[in-house]
């Protein structure tokens, strides 16, 4: 299907051919859904809140709940705010959440909904919370979206109640998976540190089946846990691009100290998230994650041959694509190309930041690189087509590049919707990291057999 | 729907909705449809954009290029599951990717360059230019964007008029016909069926069901001049008013062109519907009759003789293990709901609960002759109220779309789609074999017995 692509690299300015991203009310309907009992809503046309339904549908298997503002012609020229009004009367009525988190979308936004004022203007019900995020689709990607809404979080819910600090954390865990929610939160857990997080969609998009549908699932941050947000000790912040904008504006509404990290994911990076539990909260590690480390290390140390010198291409959202590329260098490998569809500037994240921060990283290793924090697939692919790689690192649509290249190919990040499992196992911490080692090594290893005459044909590698 | 009763709507706290829910039984009145939905209602019901996208989403050699942010591009790279024999172009994803700039001073510069970009690299015949909410918002001139790019580079550069809010998915259905309409080169007037070349309308191709079709009407001595839209390309499209009929099998999307198509260049048309074996020999029978051609109507029956003698047996065996099961369905259209509702009475299983998308008046009509009493129809239904009818009403198994598939496993309930994301063409004998397969597949499935 990619075999029209070209190899000479041309300046494009028309828009994107074959995105590596999407737009940001489907970030922001992902956040919300990661409070408990939150109906998110989506102020704009249906399409939009059926699109995003579908999409989110198809990544993690689970029926997904929001709602619309279904605006018509008369709303876009008259503007949203009887839709809001009505919405908000009849999400209560009839869906009963506890939030409902409002999310604009580009025709609410250019049409110049107010939506701060709408709210203010309708009547809540007792002990009800609407919170909003204004999430332009024509701005930054649904990594901004999720921003947004985590952001909102903070704005409306979050407060520093009580004189002294408590001894907590909040952990932002950014738009990774619920499976990888979990992995933090038990993290976390083992270090003895009291842990608020938010969004948190473990529970939520990966609950069990019971036989009965239920609108509200079990899991997700609950509202009082948010407002208590505001009292904790430090905020970590796990990836920049999705978490820091929340975590810095709690640190100027509540004086709670921010920390941004990577998202945990290697070794290295879940060295740095324990390492600051540690040092913030004077404990020791305990045995059982040292355990682990030693275990993941065993395995890099007996596998390190399938790895070195393997050149990668990754893409996907720049916290998974950042961490992971920090990941394949620890692990001999060359992440030649790094390109994510979020460009700089847009969040916490400042403009060209990733760019310099994956180029800081791979030029310590003396790997040579081609860098894009704005790029789309068609450029990828003709990237590829001019320096080959081994192993191309990925969500789905990667998938067709891999056909057209015959390249091994590892699924990752957001959204895969041609495999299962990818919600429930987390690839954050040393686990997650031995599950990447396993999808990584096997992609190659299988690749080696696939091609291997059959005098090379081995049975142990 | 004149003998319908009221169902008593208790836990169903939104007055609004009564007027779209149904039981069948002996009270008077009609079935609201094809309205707006509620704000603040979790509808399953998409867009004009997602209506005209899905509708020429199949034509395989043009260059479909999204006009607006990112994320209407996004949400439709390659999900239809339209098959080609040729061309793949259509399988990428083309978007302006519009920025905050480009709202303020607008979009029509970029439009421009981002056709200059794509024909020169893809050398395509056919461009389609979708507007999406924003477009409509801002004012780009599209239409003139459109004509200036197709002058520049000789080719055709169609506008579809597809804002997501000036109505719902069936005005996305009119907006692409009227793209479609612009494509087709006049032909000669003419009401007499001359040739056996006809066109196929409403066929999207999904996991090869055209062909399966084409091979049938083959076999009758008929030849089909293009399918609306799947596996089609611009040179095909554009000898379409050179055909002496026109069959629709998704009504939905494409009977407004039909009867442009009959307005304008005198082809006259016909429902067929080639879901289940019952309804696919009734159409073969009646296109046989159109041309009334009594050789044809032999090889008709010839046809059907020879298909459902192979399949019968297979279809006979599910139908031992499925009799007596019950069945909800919630698709897009109505004429599916109304081929799938004889389907399952192929199979022994009856239909509990039925809804629509997007279904007329006229389709609630036939559904309601179809079922029996105590059958729930709906319109435009939320995730709540499908959860409610089928545990009262005790479905098996639900037919329905990606939205609803984890809806019904969480319920313990099978699952099939009959959307985008089916897997096995389920038209024709042999498609009412693999829908038979299917069923039994997922509602025979050890899981269920583990919940």
């Amino acid at each position: 299907m990619l075999n029209s692509t070209p190899k000479e690299l041309i300046e494009r300015a028309g828009g994107a051919i074959n995105p590596a991203k999407t737009c940001q009310p489907i970030g922001a309907m992902y956040a919300a859904l990661g409070i408990h009992k939150c109906l998110p809503h989506s102020h704009g046309s249906q399409g939009c809140c059926a699109y995003h339904r579908s999409h989110l549908t198809r990544h993690f298997r689970e029926p997904v709940m929001a709602s619309t503002s279904s605006f018509t012609e008369g709303a876009s020229v008259f503007g949203g705010g009887a839709n809001v009004k009505t919405a908000v009367n009849n999400v209560f009525t009839i869906y009963n959440p506890d939030v409902m988190a409002i999310h604009t979308t580009c025709l609410s936004e250019t049409i110049g909904d107010d939506l701060p004022t709408y709210i203010k203007a309708t009547e809540v019900p007792e002990g009800k919370v609407v919170i909003h995020a204004n999430t332009p689709s024509y701005v930054g990607s649904h990594i901004t979206g999720f921003s947004n809404m985590t952001k909102a979080m903070v704005s409306y819910l979050a407060e520093a109640s009580e004189e002294n600090k408590k001894e907590q954390a909040n952990i932002i865990p950014g738009f990774v998976n619920p499976g990888d929610m979990r992995e933090i939160k038990r993290l976390a857990k083992h270090m003895g540190v009291k842990s608020i997080m938010f969004p948190d969609t473990s529970g939520v998009l990966d609950s069990p089946i019971t036989g009965q549908f239920m609108m509200y699932p079990k899991g997700g941050a609950r509202v009082e846990d948010i407002r208590d947000s505001g009292n904790s000790r430090i905020t970590l912040a796990l990836g920049s691009y999705a978490s820091a904008d929340a975590a810095y504006h709690l640190e100027r509404k509540c004086k709670v100290r921010a920390i941004t990290l990577k998202t945990p994911i290697g070794i290295k990076a879940t060295d740095d998230f324990l390492m600051t539990l540690r040092s913030n909260f004077v404990k020791e590690i305990p045995y059982d994650l040292e355990e682990e480390r030693g275990q993941l290390v065993d395995i890099m140390t007996d596998t390190h041959y399938h790895f070195y010198d393997k050149k990668v291409a990754v893409f996907g959202d720049p916290d998974i694509v950042a961490a992971t590329a920090e990941f394949l260098l620890s692990l001999g490998m060359r992440p030649v190309h790094v390109l994510t569809g979020t460009p700089g500037g847009v969040t916490g994240a400042s403009a060209g930041g990733f760019e310099r921060e994956v180029k800081e990283m791979l030029d310590q290793s003396g790997v040579q690189a081609n860098i894009k924090a704005g790029g789309d697939l068609f450029l990828l692919h003709q990237w590829i087509k001019n320096e080959p790689v081994d192993l191309l690192i990925g969500n789905t649509y990667g998938k067709y590049i891999a056909r057209a290249e015959d390249l091994p190919f590892v699924r990752l990040g957001f959204p895969i919707l041609d495999r299962s499992m990818h919600p429930y196992l987390p690839i954050v911490g040393y686990k997650g990291a031995m599950r990447l080692l396993e999808l990584i090594g096997n992609a190659l290893l299988d690749r080696v057999d696939r091609d291997a005459s059959d005098e090379d044909f081995e049975l142990v590698m | 729907m004149e003998e319908m009763e009221v169902v008593l709507l208790t836990g169903l706290p939104i007055e609004e909705r009564r007027d779209f829910i149904l039981t069948k039984g002996k009270q008077k009145r009609q079935l609201k449809c094809d309205a707006d939905s509620v704000a603040g209602s979790v509808s399953q019901r998409a867009c004009v954009y997602c209506g005209a996208r899905v509708v020429l989403n199949p034509v395989t050699d043009a260059v479909h290029l999204v006009h607006g942010p990112i994320g209407c591009a996004s949400y439709t790279w390659d999900i239809r599951g339209s098959l080609s024999s040729g061309a793949d172009l259509y399988r990428n994803s083309f978007s302006t990717d519009l920025k905050e700039h480009d709202i303020i001073f607008g979009g029509e510069k970029k439009l421009a360059r981002a056709i200059d970009e794509l024909v020169r690299k893809y050398r395509p015949k056919l461009v389609f230019v979708y507007s999406t909410c924003i477009v409509g918002v801002i004012g780009d001139d599209l239409e003139a964007v459109c004509k200036a790019a197709s002058g520049k580079h000789g080719i055709e550069v169609i506008p579809v008029q597809s804002s997501g809010f000036i109505g719902n998915k069936s005005a996305g259905y009119r907006a692409a016909c009227d793209a479609l309409m612009r494509l087709i080169e006049p032909g000669e007037k003419k009401y007499v069926i001359k040739s056996k070349n006809i066109n196929y309308l409403g066929d999207f191709n999904l996991a090869g069901e055209a062909w399966i079709i084409k091979r049938y009407l083959s076999r009758m001595g008929v030849d089909i001049n293009v399918v609306f839209t799947g596996d089609s390309s611009y040179a095909a499209l554009k000898k379409a008013a050179g055909a002496s009929l026109n069959i629709i099998q998704c009504a939905g999307s494409m009977i407004y062109l039909a009867s442009r198509m009959e307005e304008n260049y005198g082809i006259p048309y016909m429902n067929v519907s080639f879901v289940g074996i019952e309804d696919t020999s009734n159409s073969l029978r009646n296109i046989a009759k159109a041309f009334n051609d009594p050789e044809m109507a032999y090889k008709a029956e010839q046809l059907i003789e020879h298909e459902t003698a192979l399949v019968k047996p297979a279809i006979q065996r599910y139908r031992e293990k499925l009799e007596g099961k019950k069945a909800a369905v919630y698709v897009g259209g109505g004429f599916k709901a109304v081929s799938l509702i004889k389907q399952f009475k192929e199979i022994g299983i009856d239909v509990v609960m039925i809804g629509t998308q997007t279904g007329r008046p006229e389709d609630y009509r036939r559904i309601g002759d179809l079922v029996d009493d105590g059958t729930v129809i709906l319109d435009d239904a939320n995730p709540a109220e499908l959860e409610k009818f089928m545990l009262e009403k005790g479905a098996d198994l639900l037919v329905g779309g990606v939205k609803e598939r984890p809806l019904a496993y969480k319920l313990g309930i099978a699952f099939i789609d009959h959307n985008h994301n089916r897997k096995h063409p389920l038209s024709g004998f042999i498609g009412a074999v693999n829908f038979a397969e299917e069923v039994y597949a997922t509602v025979c499935s050890p899981v269920w017995n583990y919940i």
